[in-house]
Order: C-alpha cells, then structure tokens, then sequence
C-alpha cells in the first residue's frame, strides 16, 4: 500500500479483517502456484519484496516456490524510498535495505512482491529502482490484496485478493514477522485526517 | 532661555530639589524656587547628574566618517547625557600632532552639542616606536592632558617608561591599551571555555594583566601617574587593587559592556559581539562591577566605536572590533550597578562625571550640582524602561550589542553650560 | 528545527545513529553497476571552497551526484572573493542562481554558522570545515568507520558507540576534526582521551567532555581506536614544539606503538597524512590503518546528511543545541 496516504494504524474498533491468517496462507500457496505456472518452472524467478511487509511475503512465497519446485528460489528486498515521486512532501524517510540476490537480475524474472496495491507509484518507483540495480528479462508483481484506485497505467500479475474500497477506507495488513499476527483490516479512516 | 528651573528633580539620587540655571551657570538648587522669568521642565522625580565625561570616545574623524564624525559623535554623547566626551587619537591621519587635535577641538566647539577634547598620540602614528610630539599638543589650543594610543598598546618597556616620565612636565597622563601583542597575535575572542569550543584565536585574560602589571611598577618606579584603559579582567582588579594600596598613582577605568556582556555571547559569532579587549567571562563581570563599587576601578568609560554596517555584517574573522555605547552607557550602569545595588546616583555621578573629569583634567565638568557650578547637566528618567532600538540612535553607526535588550532609564534632557542640547528626549 | 549542518554538537544521538545507519544503506549504492540514485534530482547545490582542500570537495561532489544533484563548483581562488568581495555577497549571489544548499568550506570559524542564522540566505548550510571549529560530516564518517570495524556492518545498524575508548593524538588546539569528534563521540557513548603535547590543547579543554593525557604510550594499550591528527610543520616554528624529531618521538605512531594497541584495536587518520611526522609508513600501510576506508565512507556520510537535509520537505536531522536564542 501507499505508505503516504494511507494513515498510521486504523482503530482496532472500526477495522474489520477481510483476510485471515489461514486466508492468507491459502492465497500465498494459490500465487505460488500461479508463478510457476505462467513462469514455466519458475527456475529464473527472482523474488524482490518491497520493505516492510512485502519482504516477508517474498520470503513466504518463496519458501513455497522451493516446496513445489524442490529448489531455493532467490529472495530479496527492494528499497524505494530514493525513488519516490512524494519525496518533496514529506521528511525525508528512514531508508529500508536493498538486498540483491547473489547472481543479480540480469537476464532473470523479477517477481517484485508488495502487500497492497493502490496507487501504483510504489511499483513505479521500484520500477525505476531495478533499471539503476540490472537489467531482467522480465518484471511481474505479486500482491496480497489489490484496493483498486489506480493513478498510474500499472497492474498486478498475482492478486491474492481483489478488494474493492472507498478512498475513505483504510487497508491495513498485519504479518506474523512484523505485527505478531497474519490479518487484513479494512477500516474507516479517521475523522481527524 | 536665560533662566531654566528644573522642578522636582532628586539631585545625585537624593530628595527633590528645585535646580534655578540662569545663563551658562546654576544659580540656587533648592526647595520651592521661584519660577519667575525662567522656563519651568518639571523634572517629577527624575534624577539630575552632573553632566557625564566620557574619556574614551572613537570619534573616528578625521578618516572614518563613513562611521563617525564629530557632529554625530557629540549628537550621540548628548543623547546619553555626555557634556564632554575625550576623543582617541586613533583617526586618519593619526591625532599625534599639534595640528591634527587642534582640528578634532575646533569641530567639537563649532558643533556644540557636548565638549570635545581630544587625546593625543603617544607615539608617532601608534607605532609605540617614537614618542610623538606631547609637549607640542599640550601647547596647542587643544590643551591635550591625556595620551593615548588606544588601539595598540604601548609595548615596548622603553617607550611607556619614557611617556610617563616625559607628561609629567606638564601634569599629563598616559592611558595604556593594555594588550601584550606577542600573547594576542590572531586574536579573536577571550581565552577560556568558549574559545576552545568555537575554535577562535584566544585573547588570554595574561595579556592584559601582564601589561597593566608591568606598567604600574613602571609608573610607581619613576613617579608618574598612569591610567588603564577599558579593564576588563577579574585579574587586572586584583593588580591595581594591589597597586593603590601600595599608593602606586593608577586609575582605571571599565566599559559598559564589560559589566554586563560575556563571552558567551559569541556562541552566535555575531560580530555585533566582537570587541577589543573582548568579552570575558561571567566571573570577570562580576569582579568589575564590584571594583567600580568600591573604587578599584574609578570611571566607567564608554569605548564608543562606531563601525560602518559592513564591517559588522561578515564573518567574525573579517568583522572589526568595536560598540557604540555613548547612547546606552546610563542605562547599562543602571542595570548592572545600581539597580543590583552596588552603586547609588552619587556614586554613579562619581563613576561618569566626577572622576572622568578630574582624571582628564576637563575643566568645567564634574562638578557638583550647586550654585555657581557651570550647568553642565543631565536629567535621567530612571524608572523608564525599553528595548533598545538603535534606530533611533543620533550615532552614525548602529553597532549595539543591546538591539532589543530591554534596559532601564533613558536620559531625557542635557544641558552644556546652560544650553539644551537634549529636550525630552530629543536633541536640540 | 534545524535545516543546517554547522557543527557535531547539534546531533542528538539519535540524529547521528540515524545518519550512519542511512550511510550504511548509502555504501551499498557504491556496490551497484550505477552507482546513483534519483533523489536530489533538480536540487542545487553549491561547493562553496573559501580555503583549498581537494578531498574534501571531491568527496560532496562524488555525494551530490550520486544523488543526482546539479552541482556548482565555488573555488575562492581567482574569483571576486580574493577581490574583497564579502562572503555575504558571494553566498546572496549563489542563491539568487536558485541554490537550494551551500557545502561550505571556510577559514573563518563560525562562518558557516554566520551563513546559516544572519539571514544573508534561505539555502540550508552545510559546514564542510571552518577554521579550527568544526567538520561535523567528517567526525560522522570517523564514528562510521569505527562502527562498522569496532561493531560490525550489520551488527551495527542501530547501534552507538557505547564504552568505545577512541584515542586522538596530535594538534588538538587547531584541530576541527579533534573538536568534531569529541563531541560527536561523546554523543555517541564512547570514552575519548586526547593526547598531545600541552602547547597544542587548548586552554577551556577541561570543559570538554573527554580525558586528556600527554603521555600516548600509556594510553594506548586502553585504546579501540587511535585517530593520529595531522601536525603541521609551521606549528613548529611557533615554539609548539621544539623539534619535527622530538614530536615523532614522544606522539608519533610507529610500528612499536602500534603493537602496543589491543589486537583488535585500528588506526585512524582524517589525511593528508604527513608520513615520518605523525605517522611511520609503517603504521600508515598496516591493515589497522583505515585511512583510505575513511575516504570512502566519506562519500556514504556525505550522501546520507545530503539525502536527510534536503532528500524531503523539510529535514530529518532535528535538535540543536546551538540555535539562536
């Protein structure tokens, strides 16, 4: 999701979870599925999760990817923050790792991983990121919930879950590596905002 | 304006008193004067001084009158309640002849607005190596007393020892710039905590006492009398402190800012800051306001050194050192000596006029405010309280380090030998 | 809040850990084949240089572009300045070029600071060294290659300097590095004992918060890290000290003293080193000797405050103790 409009955390009152931990499991096996599927064995894929909570799914999801392929599928994390176009209105932001896969991207099939699908500028931005970092054969995304309301001519390649929202609502995923619990809530967002 | 009755005013601080001016001289303080034929100012409670002697004033002309002249010089010295201000031989050329002071004293005279007397060089272009011509100045119309070459200190042994034997042919006096130059080579600020943290050429608080050291011995070993320019260490107290009691012929005298000002205030490398000696330290202040109290330090002089904006308007290294002060003078001794109790109005007038004048020999100033004194005054509202605004200053130069600073008591009227040269707070 | 970096006392330190830790992120970049990055794209920034140092500037330069700043190149050298003109005009006329920041380097202490808070200009101020007070990007990248060397590249994110026992031998009296990383270090937990003849500490030393020792060799043995200052051989002419042999001889660090050090403990140096003076070829060649990783982790520091003061709207870097009141 679009860190920048989406505000910190909804209440835990008015948020109501669409997702639950065993939902989420079942979507990340199905998406697995589907990777190895479109990319015939999956034996070039190179998994890149956008920090914070698309690194873990990457690392879910490939984890996956091993258990039906039967080998180590590459996962990494991709930073954008130095690629944001709303670098100029806010503080300058806490800077994530990029890790890169020992063998790089060149020439590879770059399954970029996000949990919320919004905007679209956070895929630009990690778009413009993997042009600076090699140069893959090809770029699909993965993402845990698409919420709809695209500003930019971008699409998810893997949906674990089609989400349709009002700007006036919040997504908020929650993972077990981050948050102590696996859970998607849709929420109001805060009168005050 | 031939007769002025000045009601209600406490006179050196005391009980209302009425003050009767009738042409350049007071004719009767006392109570319930008549106001027959005199125009009245209604003093209210008001404090009246004798009129204030500065003996340390940067006039800057001739030379430097992009930052001073005469005219706004002695505006200023009326505006701060100064009715004879001593000028620094420090101008372009340099004030080390008969000729040079003789021009500085007849500007001062045409003008009007506060006496001018100017100090004269005590070596040739303030080099410290030649003795400039003293005797010569003297004899000028100028009737030069004070030597001094402010700015640069007389160092050289020789030279000081030989100025002080050689003025006492004619009852002159020698006002040392105490700075061994050696210990303040690239000099920029006190030596001490700040200095260390803002990496700025330390002024040693050595280099001053050094010299003040060395000079009293001198003036004690040939006779003489000397005074200390701006003193401004807790040390240099300690060493005329000990002077006197060994009956050595020191005076001395402490700036405005010095009592109030320290070093701390350069944290902001505000060159508005930068002065020469420079700001010291909160225990060195409090050392100064305590010998002006008891008489260690004898005059509070003001420094007044008016820069052009650009000279201050750049980075300290580049700045040049120097306060206007004639304007706040009052108010920063009133906050700082007597407001904390160390002084009351008659001490003040003892500290500004009195002493000034007698160190100067500045006839017709300091003296007491009583029938046939020439009326040489000054009217202090001291329970005014402002900020600062040097807009308003009649110097040319806007150098304060006070803009802004609230301070107590604001001058309202002077008068130089019966002549008003300040009216509520406006010059005449 | 402060939009300038004018001096290491101005970081809290959390400021100053989260400048290593976006440095560390930085150092990656330099891994990359394109070893640049979009974010100051559009932003100007000048190198305003009142006094000559090559690496220093080299080092902004190599920062700013990395991050896709367009950089403008100010030597005092030959221009209006060495023909009277004032550093106030000079920087007025930088900004009305549109400069959103000025690195400067200057002579004069406090000049950077006088950039920053006499409102001559509204570009943010960045002190690059001035004078004998301050180069707060340097003291950052020092405590940066003591982290990664004393704690660990990963192992430090995060992390300060806590119980570290830095050593700083040399010309501490006119030393901006010295006073930049005393403070810095302080902030950052370490415990830092200077070491130099007494003619170079400055009187007001015992304000500061760290230790100060004449005597190296029984210094070192309690050392971490052992940062050799340079000493200038003019200074010698000023009766600092009597002789260039005898300042090797009691403060130098040669490869008897080096042994001295606990093994794990590395050599640092702000260079130009001045080999035989200071420093042997020795110790200056050694492993332990960090000197040229300090230059590199140069460029990550620079990039990091770069990207924290100008990256967004407003700075990430906060407090300061220095404002104006």
């Amino acid at each position: 999701m679009d860190k920048n409009i989406t505000p910190a955390h909804p209440q835990a009152s008015d948020a109501r979870p669409v997702l639950e931990g065993p939902d989420i499991a079942r979507v990340l096996t199905r998406i697995a599925h589907e990777i190895v599927e479109r990319a015939k064995g999956a034996d070039d894929v190179v998994l890149l999760g956008i920090p914070t909570r698309g690194v873990f799914l990457a690392q879910r999801l490939a984890a996956k990817l091993e258990q039906i392929t039967d080998r180590g599928v590459p996962v990494g994390s991709l930073d954008i923050t130095m690629y944001r176009d709303d670098l100029r209105m806010h503080p300058p932001r806490a800077l994530a790792r990029t890790e890169i896969p020992g063998d790089g991207i060149d020439g590879r099939l770059v399954v970029l991983v996000d949990d919320v699908l919004f905007s679209g500028r956070t895929i630009r931005a990690a778009l413009d990121a993997l042009n600076d970092i090699g140069r893959p054969r090809a770029v699909q995304l993965a993402v845990l919930v698409d919420r709809g309301h695209r500003e930019l001519p971008i699409r998810a390649d893997y949906v674990g879950k089609n989400l349709p929202t009002s700007l006036r609502e919040t997504v908020k995923v929650q993972l077990a590596e981050e948050d102590g619990r696996d859970t998607v809530l849709l929420g109001a967002k805060p009168a005050a905002q | 304006m031939s007769k002025i009755l000045i009601r209600g005013a406490k006179v050196l601080g005391g009980a209302p008193q009425d003050v009767l001016i009738d042409g350049g001289t007071i004719a009767e303080v006392g109570e319930d004067l008549s106001a027959e034929g005199a125009q009245v100012v209604e003093a209210d409670g008001k404090v009246l001084l004798p009129g204030l002697v500065d003996l340390h004033t940067h006039l800057r002309e001739p030379g430097r009158e992009d930052s001073e002249t005469v005219l706004t010089g002695t505006r200023a010295a009326a505006s701060g309640g100064y009715t004879a201000v001593f000028a620094m031989a420090n101008t372009f050329p340099v004030a080390d002849t008969a000729g040079v002071v003789e021009q500085v004293w007849r500007l001062g005279q045409e003008h009007g607005y506060c006496d001018v007397q100017p100090i004269g060089a005590v070596t040739v272009g303030l080099e410290g190596k030649k003795l400039a011509e003293l005797g010569a100045m003297h004899e000028s119309a100028a009737g030069v007393t004070v030597f001094s070459d402010d700015g640069k200190c007389v160092d050289d042994a020789v030279i000081m020892r030989r100025a002080l034997e050689y003025v006492k042919a004619f009852g002159g006096v020698v006002a040392q710039h105490a700075q061994e130059p050696r210990l303040t080579e690239g000099a920029q600020m006190n030596e001490g905590v700040v200095s260390a943290e803002l990496g700025l050429g330390g002024w040693p608080a050595v280099a001053e006492e050094s010299i003040i050291a060395r000079d009293v011995l001198l003036a004690d070993h040939v006779g003489s009398r000397v005074h200390i320019c701006h003193l401004s260490t807790a040390g240099s107290v300690e060493i005329v402190r000990w002077a006197k009691s060994r009956g050595i012929q020191v005076t001395a005298e402490v700036t405005p800012h010095h009592l109030l000002l320290t070093d701390e205030l350069v944290r902001t490398y505000n060159p508005v800051y930068k002065v020469n000696p420079p700001l010291r330290t909160e225990r060195d202040v409090l050392a100064l306001r305590e010998a002006l109290a008891d008489g260690t330090i004898d005059i509070v002089a003001t420094d007044h050194a008016p820069h052009p904006h650009e000279d201050k308007d750049c980075e300290w290294a580049a700045a040049a050192m120097g306060m206007v002060g004639l304007e706040t003078a009052l108010s920063v001794v009133q906050e700082t000596m007597v407001d904390t109790g160390l002084l009351d109005w008659a001490g003040v007038a003892d500290r500004m006029s009195f002493k000034p004048a007698r160190i100067g020999q500045a006839t017709g100033h300091g003296r007491p405010v009583s029938a046939g004194e020439p009326a040489n005054l000054t009217l202090v509202d001291t329970e005014y309280r402002g900020q600062v605004d040097p807009a308003g200053f009649a110097s040319r130069s806007r150098n304060t380090p006070y803009q802004g600073r609230e301070l107590p008591g604001r001058v309202t009227h002077t008068w130089l030998r019966g002549k008003a040269t300040l009216v509520d707070g406006k010059l005449t | 809040m402060q939009r300038h970096l004018i001096s290491a006392a101005d970081l809290t330190r959390d400021d100053a850990v989260h400048i290593l830790d976006t440095a560390e992120e930085m150092a990656r970049v330099a891994d990359r084949p394109i070893k640049k990055l979009p974010t100051l794209r559009g932003r100007t920034i000048v190198n305003l240089f009142f006094e000559d140092s090559t690496r220093t500037r080299i080092s902004f330069e190599a920062a700013e572009k990395r991050l896709s700043a367009d950089v403008i190149n100010f030597s005092a050298k030959g221009s209006s300045v060495s023909k009277g003109e004032s550093l106030k005009d000079t920087a007025q006329t930088l900004e009305a070029m549109g400069v959103d920041a000025v690195v400067i380097r200057h002579g004069a202490s406090g000049a950077p600071y006088r950039l920053a808070n006499s409102g001559w200009i509204d570009a943010a101020v960045i002190n690059a060294g001035d004078g004998t007070h301050q180069h707060p990007t340097q003291a950052l990248l020092d405590a940066f290659t003591m982290r990664r060397r004393l704690i660990g590249r990963d192992a430090g994110l995060g992390q300060d300097l806590s119980g570290k026992r830095i050593t700083v031998v040399g010309d501490v009296l006119h030393s901006r590095v010295a006073r930049s990383n005393v403070d810095l270090l302080h902030t950052l937990g370490a415990e830092v004992t200077l070491v130099a003849p007494p003619t170079l500490v400055p009187v007001g030393v015992d304000s500061w918060p760290c230790a100060v020792s004449y005597d190296l060799d029984s210094t070192l043995p309690k050392s971490d890290a052992v940062m050799m200052l340079r000493v200038q051989r003019e200074r010698m002419n000023a009766a600092f000290f009597p002789t260039e042999r005898e300042y090797s001889r009691r403060y130098g660090l040669d490869g008897d003293r080096m042994a001295r050090l606990p093994e794990h403990a590395i050599v640092m140096h702000p260079g130009p080193m001045v080999r035989g003076m200071e420093i042997t070829a020795e110790v200056a060649d050694s492993d332990r000797c960090t000197a040229v990783e300090q230059v590199a982790n140069g460029v990550s520091i620079r990039m990091a405050v770069l990207y924290l003061l100008l990256g967004g709207n407003e700075p990430a870097v906060t407090h300061s103790r220095t404002e104006e009141k």
